[in-house]
């Protein structure tokens, strides 16, 4: 069961924001949703272990070797604000 | 016979013998892109300039330059819109995206670069490929060529519609849960989910990232073989593609399928809303294979009536986590307004993303966040490791399964853009083949009475797409559907 609470929260930690509306509707939707998904719940699953990836994943190193990479103009390309060869973003404390 | 007409074997072959060249073929398609994609919304950017300037210098690749060996060497191909293109627009169909323009190639880009194949554009799909109809588009729905009143399927309905339609002989999609096959099925057209691992996805935006695949479309098996003989293979810049040589999958064709085993899946043919003519298409499917002498038996996959649940926590879990990086810092849409950081990510996460895809992060936020995560995401995991026994035990004893690929032929649009699960309801065949991380490949399998196309699935076993392709060709040679087109009216 979701409550209008826990999609609040879940908005927080989205970094998304609603509208009165869009939160009604959308508590109504994630919980048709949720409600749906419950079905696992049924199926015992004691002792199977966790796919999270159907191949063997393996951590893959290379050599600390210098290539050629992104230079600043490359990498600020698409910014939305910049100055000075830097990303630049609003106020971070009040 | 209109160049656009000839299938991208036939293309190329006539480039190789000198009877046309690349950038005339380009150009043809170019001129048939102006022509029909205002009815059709297929192309959501047109690189028609970028385009004649590759297809002129394939042209002057003298003959007998190894370059040339490429199967579709000078073929033009469209891209979906998630796939990084360098110095072009890549946006996901999404407002978040609007302004991106991509400063690298991604690695199917070299490889279509490598392989001569000049790029038309790129082709509409639902935002961030969340979706099976294209409505969730910011530049609106594509439009099915065999009835305008209907979806194409999605998400990479775009990539469809230009193939069902002439407008480029070939088209790349990806497929995270049917995204690639559903939209084939609704269009007529062959569609491909490679195996996990075998296509790079350096460069593709990332979607579900244990999921997502990218893979070809095209009119017909053999063009379809030879583009993902192009686009496959190991890629130092993907940790997930896996080296395993890439075989010329044109070997395959036309070879006795004999003997081979079909196994048919009974819970995907024993459930409710199956459209009847949708299991005619697979009655008549079993019937001409086993004149030409595959065997059939009927398997049990017990987990499928959980598969459903299991993709939309895994896929959302992972959807919420990769989309965590559109902040309105690095690229994308930016709210101007916001006074602090934090009013900025969240004006600008809101206002750059559509209805669907702030479902899903909110979904996937949820089944991750304390409290849930073991109940749902790990759940699901567990659940995903169930369901991949199931396949990896048929495949004991058997060298495919089909299936249908969709429950319906294509929908109207409109039907079930509100109600998401319904239009989830819409991926219920495809998406266990993600979850497994097998291939899977849908093919024309007849039509409906409204006269719209019926697709049929076939799956294999990992890295079996040649198996798949000898199987799909027999069928496709033998059916004969691939000589009906849309109607000519839009």
């Amino acid at each position: 069961m979701i409550t209008r609470k826990d999609v609040e929260h879940a908005a927080k930690l989205s970094q998304l924001k609603f509208g009165e509306e869009e939160l009604n509707r959308l508590t109504k939707q994630l919980e048709d949703i949720i409600g749906f998904v419950d079905k696992l719940a049924e199926l015992n699953t004691d002792g199977i272990e966790p796919t999270s990836s159907v191949i063997p994943v393996v951590n893959v190193t290379r050599e600390d070797a210098v290539k050629p990479s992104f230079d600043r103009e490359q990498a600020l390309s698409n910014a939305p604000e910049k100055e000075m060869g830097h990303y630049k973003i609003p106020k971070i404390m009040e | 016979m209109r160049l656009t007409e000839l299938s991208a074997a036939e293309l190329a072959k006539a480039i190789r013998n000198g009877e046309t060249t690349s950038k005339d073929v380009t150009a043809a398609f170019i001129n048939r892109i102006e022509q029909k994609n205002k009815g059709l919304n297929a192309f959501v950017s047109k690189e028609f300039d970028l385009a004649l300037k590759a297809a002129g210098e394939y042209d002057k690749i003298p003959a007998g330059n190894s370059k040339r060996s490429s199967p579709l060497f000078g073929v033009p191909i469209a891209l979906k819109d998630n796939m990084c293109e360098q110095g072009t627009k890549v946006t996901c169909c999404s407002k978040i995206l609007e302004n991106f323009i991509a400063p690298y190639d991604a690695a199917v880009v070299e490889k279509l670069k490598e392989a001569g194949m000049p790029i038309l554009g790129k082709s509409n799909m639902d935002e961030f490929a969340m979706g099976s109809s294209t409505e969730n588009s910011v530049y609106g729905p594509s439009l099915n060529p065999w009835d305008k009143q209907r979806i194409p399927g999605g998400s990479s309905g775009g990539s469809a519609v230009a193939v069902a339609a002439g407008l480029a002989p070939v088209a790349l999609g990806s497929d995270t849960g049917g995204s690639i096959r559903q939209p084939a099925s609704c269009c007529g057209v062959v569609g491909l989910k490679p195996t996990y691992g075998r296509v790079s996805r350096y460069g593709l935006v990332a979607f579900a990232s244990s999921l997502d695949q990218i893979g070809p479309f095209a009119r017909n098996i053999e063009d379809t073989a030879a583009l993902l003989r192009v686009i496959a293979g190991y890629d130092p810049k993907d940790s997930t593609s896996i080296k395993e040589e890439v075989p010329d999958y044109s070997a395959f064709l036309n070879k006795s399928i004999k003997g081979m085993k079909i196994a048919i899946p009974k819970e995907y043919l024993g459930r409710g809303g199956l459209a009847p003519d949708v299991s005619g298409s697979i009655k008549s499917a079993i019937e001409i294979y086993q004149k030409l002498g595959a065997e059939f038996g009927e398997v049990s996959l017990p987990h499928t009536e959980y598969c459903l649940a299991t993709y939309y926590i895994i896929a959302t879990a992972e959807a919420s986590s990769n989309l965590a990086r559109y902040d309105g810092v690095h690229y994308g849409y930016r709210n101007k307004e916001a006074k602090t950081l934090s009013e900025m990510y969240s004006s600008t996460r809101a206002e750059g993303f559509g209805d669907e895809v702030k479902r899903r992060i909110m979904l996937g936020t949820y089944v991750l966040s304390a409290g849930y995560y073991d109940a749902y995401y790990l759940k699901a995991q567990k659940v995903r490791t169930l369901i991949k026994r199931d396949f990896d035990n048929v495949f004991k004893n058997y060298d495919c399964l089909l299936t249908p690929t969709a429950p319906t032929p294509a929908f109207k649009l409109g039907e079930k853009i509100a109600d998401p699960i319904q239009m989830y309801l819409s991926d219920i065949f495809t998406i266990s083949v993600n979850l497994a991380g097998v291939p899977g490949i849908s093919i024309q399998g007849g039509f409906s009475k409204e006269k719209l196309p019926i697709g049929i699935q076939l799956i294999g076993k990992p890295f079996k797409e040649g198996e798949l392709f000898k199987l799909a060709y027999a069928y496709e040679q033998a059916a004969l559907w691939t000589k009906f087109r849309p109607p000519e009216t839009v």
